[in-house]
């Protein structure tokens, strides 16, 4: 009997610890909510809500300093949809070429390089982006210095291409196989199939790749950083641009104490708020698409 | 003979998006070829003995990355050390304890909006709440924490989908022979995530290994030469900060690329190594 008691602490102790352990990551993202909230709002009611976030100079160092965070979000917006442009076609055809039309032999191959690119880190991107792109586009389009906006742009687009393939690939092959072969019994050809029955019936997902691709690059800050120039100019293709995440490591290095420091956490918050809508905006797409 | 019943307009159409096909699938081959070959062949040529094996030098004027490979070992370790127990017991929880259908799904929401969460941010807050509110200043530790928390997530997912394909009858087998609940779990649900934590380990691994947002304020970029506990207190490179230190800051890009052409082999080795364990599990899970 004394040793059932014993034994149901114990159990009840495991039951408690493992708990604990459950709510370790829940506890995570409130402590990063929390903190981000607590010290980015005192900057923010300082400077004016409306100055940080459309005011258009930044000038964290001057005697004079001003916050003005819209070339970051400019920056940050015009990129990703830059990188989304290029990116998501090119990402598209080639996961329904993989997961429809490739012989298995191929596909293997493809897969495997495909998750290498994933694996590549972004430091390795930013430094062929900086000894590749940077003067490649200087000399191209004659401009004065190549880190620009469009450096940036190719190197998140090549960036994105593998979690825009990888996950368009499993909403495409999650379609049921019934779809396509009415299809092709009523006389589509294999590709008209593909494009016209599977694309459409596995488009929650696709648009779920879209989305993980924009989180991807506007959350990417190495790569970024070596190949835009880092000046706090309002975006223009061929200018030195700096990002929301570039700029929050940038001033990180030399954030002092007071407003300069403060500032710097209300850009994360910016940051961290776009997150947290492309995060919604994916989990919408992926229960529709496991739903659908 | 199919194709004469099919009009102009419509072959049109398909031949152009099979073209489409075609020429996105060559230029992500392109992509890949190209990276990996240029970076091996910028690098390897760069990589030499003395770089592997010293610490950089202002004496002699050379550069070592000793340190940096050292100090990456030294934060891999200490991550996942940290993190596998941390993962392996949440995920334990959601799968064999979580009562509620609803504890459920705000875990598994935050563990998702925790692996949405960009670097730099991980890197900000491990830099205020490590660094300064913990006082451990700039040290490896601190980064190996601020890892802890990205890859908790990852580690999680890996061991939740392992513990899924435990059958449900093994437990119940295991109940009916009067086993409690703790002996359940560690003798008949432990063994079956070996699977998904060898995957949670080497996906953790490349992320850790590729990882330089989040390190580069809280694990700081010393180069010097330190034992494992010691190297945990004081601040330190990680091979990813180096490169970035080296191209960026300093314009050596020779020694940066010997550096990505390291990166690009360990990046090749843990793909290798993930597609073997993958199909390993999914032959032992259909026997």
């Amino acid at each position: 009997m004394k040793k059932n008691q014993s034994g149901r602490v114990f159990e009840a102790c495991v039951h408690g610890v493992f708990l604990l352990l459950g709510l370790i990551t829940v506890g995570c993202v409130l402590l990063i909510t929390m903190y981000l909230v607590i010290s980015g709002i005192p900057a923010i009611r300082q400077i004016g809500l409306g100055s940080f976030l459309l005011g258009k100079v930044w000038a964290s160092t001057t005697s004079e300093p001003k916050f003005g965070i819209l070339p970051f979000i400019l920056t940050s917006v015009y990129g990703t949809a830059g990188a989304i442009v290029l990116g998501v076609p090119v990402g598209f055809f080639t996961a329904v070429y993989l997961a429809k039309a490739a012989q298995p032999k191929v596909r293997a191959v493809m897969e495997g390089a495909v998750s290498l690119l994933a694996g590549i880190p972004s430091v390795v991107y930013g430094l062929v982006g900086m000894l590749i792109l940077v003067p490649g586009i200087r000399r191209v389009f004659h401009v004065p210095d190549g880190s620009s906006l469009l450096a940036a742009i190719l190197v998140l687009a090549v960036m994105i291409l593998p979690s825009i393939v990888k996950v368009s690939m499993t909403a495409l092959e999650a379609v049921p196989k019934e779809y396509e072969d009415a299809s092709l019994a009523l006389g589509a050809t294999p590709v008209e199939t593909w494009f016209r029955v599977s694309v459409p019936a596995a488009r929650s997902g696709i648009a779920a790749a879209v989305v993980l691709g924009v989180g991807r690059a506007i959350g990417e800050a190495m790569a970024v950083m070596m190949v835009s120039g880092n000046v706090a100019n309002m975006p223009s293709l061929f200018q030195s641009v700096r990002f929301l995440t570039t700029a929050v490591a940038s001033e990180m290095s030399y954030a002092g104490v007071g407003l300069q420091r403060q500032a710097l956490f209300s850009i994360a918050l910016v940051l961290f708020l776009f997150i947290m809508l492309i995060n919604a905006a994916l989990n919408f797409f992926l229960k529709r698409s496991k739903e659908g | 003979m199919q194709n004469r019943s099919i009009s102009r307009r419509r072959r049109a159409c398909i031949g152009l998006l099979r073209a489409l096909m075609l020429i996105s699938a060559l230029v992500m081959c392109a992509l890949v070829v190209f990276l990996i070959g240029y970076v091996l062949i910028k690098g390897l040529p760069n990589l030499s003995w003395t770089l592997l094996t010293t610490k950089p030098s202002f004496l002699s004027d050379t550069v070592g990355i000793l340190p940096d490979i050292l100090n990456t070992v030294y934060v891999l370790i200490a991550s996942l050390v940290i993190v596998l127990p941390l993962g392996v017991g949440a995920a334990i929880y959601l799968t064999e304890y979580a009562g509620s259908r609803r504890i459920v799904s705000v875990i598994e929401y935050a563990a998702e909006t925790l692996s949405g969460i960009p670097s730099i941010i991980y890197g900000l807050v491990g830099m205020v709440f490590f660094c300064q509110f913990f006082k451990m200043k700039t040290s490896l530790l601190a980064g190996s924490l601020t890892l802890v928390i990205m890859n908790l997530p990852t580690i999680m997912r890996t061991t939740q989908e392992s513990l899924k394909t435990v059958p449900q009858s093994y437990r119940e087998g295991a109940f009916g022979l009067g086993a409690g609940k703790w002996r359940v779990i560690r003798t008949v649900v432990l063994p079956g995530c070996v699977d998904g934590v060898v995957t949670g380990c080497i996906l953790s691994a490349g992320r850790i290994l590729g990882e330089t947002a989040a390190l580069l304020y809280t694990a700081g970029f010393a180069h010097a030469l330190y034992g494992f506990f010691e190297g945990l207190e004081n601040a330190g490179a990680t091979l990813t900060v180096a490169l970035y230190v080296y191209a960026k800051e300093e314009g050596r890009f020779d020694v940066a690329f010997a550096i990505a052409s390291i990166l690009m082999v360990l990046a090749l080795l843990i793909n290798l190594a993930a597609a073997l364990v993958g199909t390993r599990c999914k032959k032992r899970r259909s026997v």
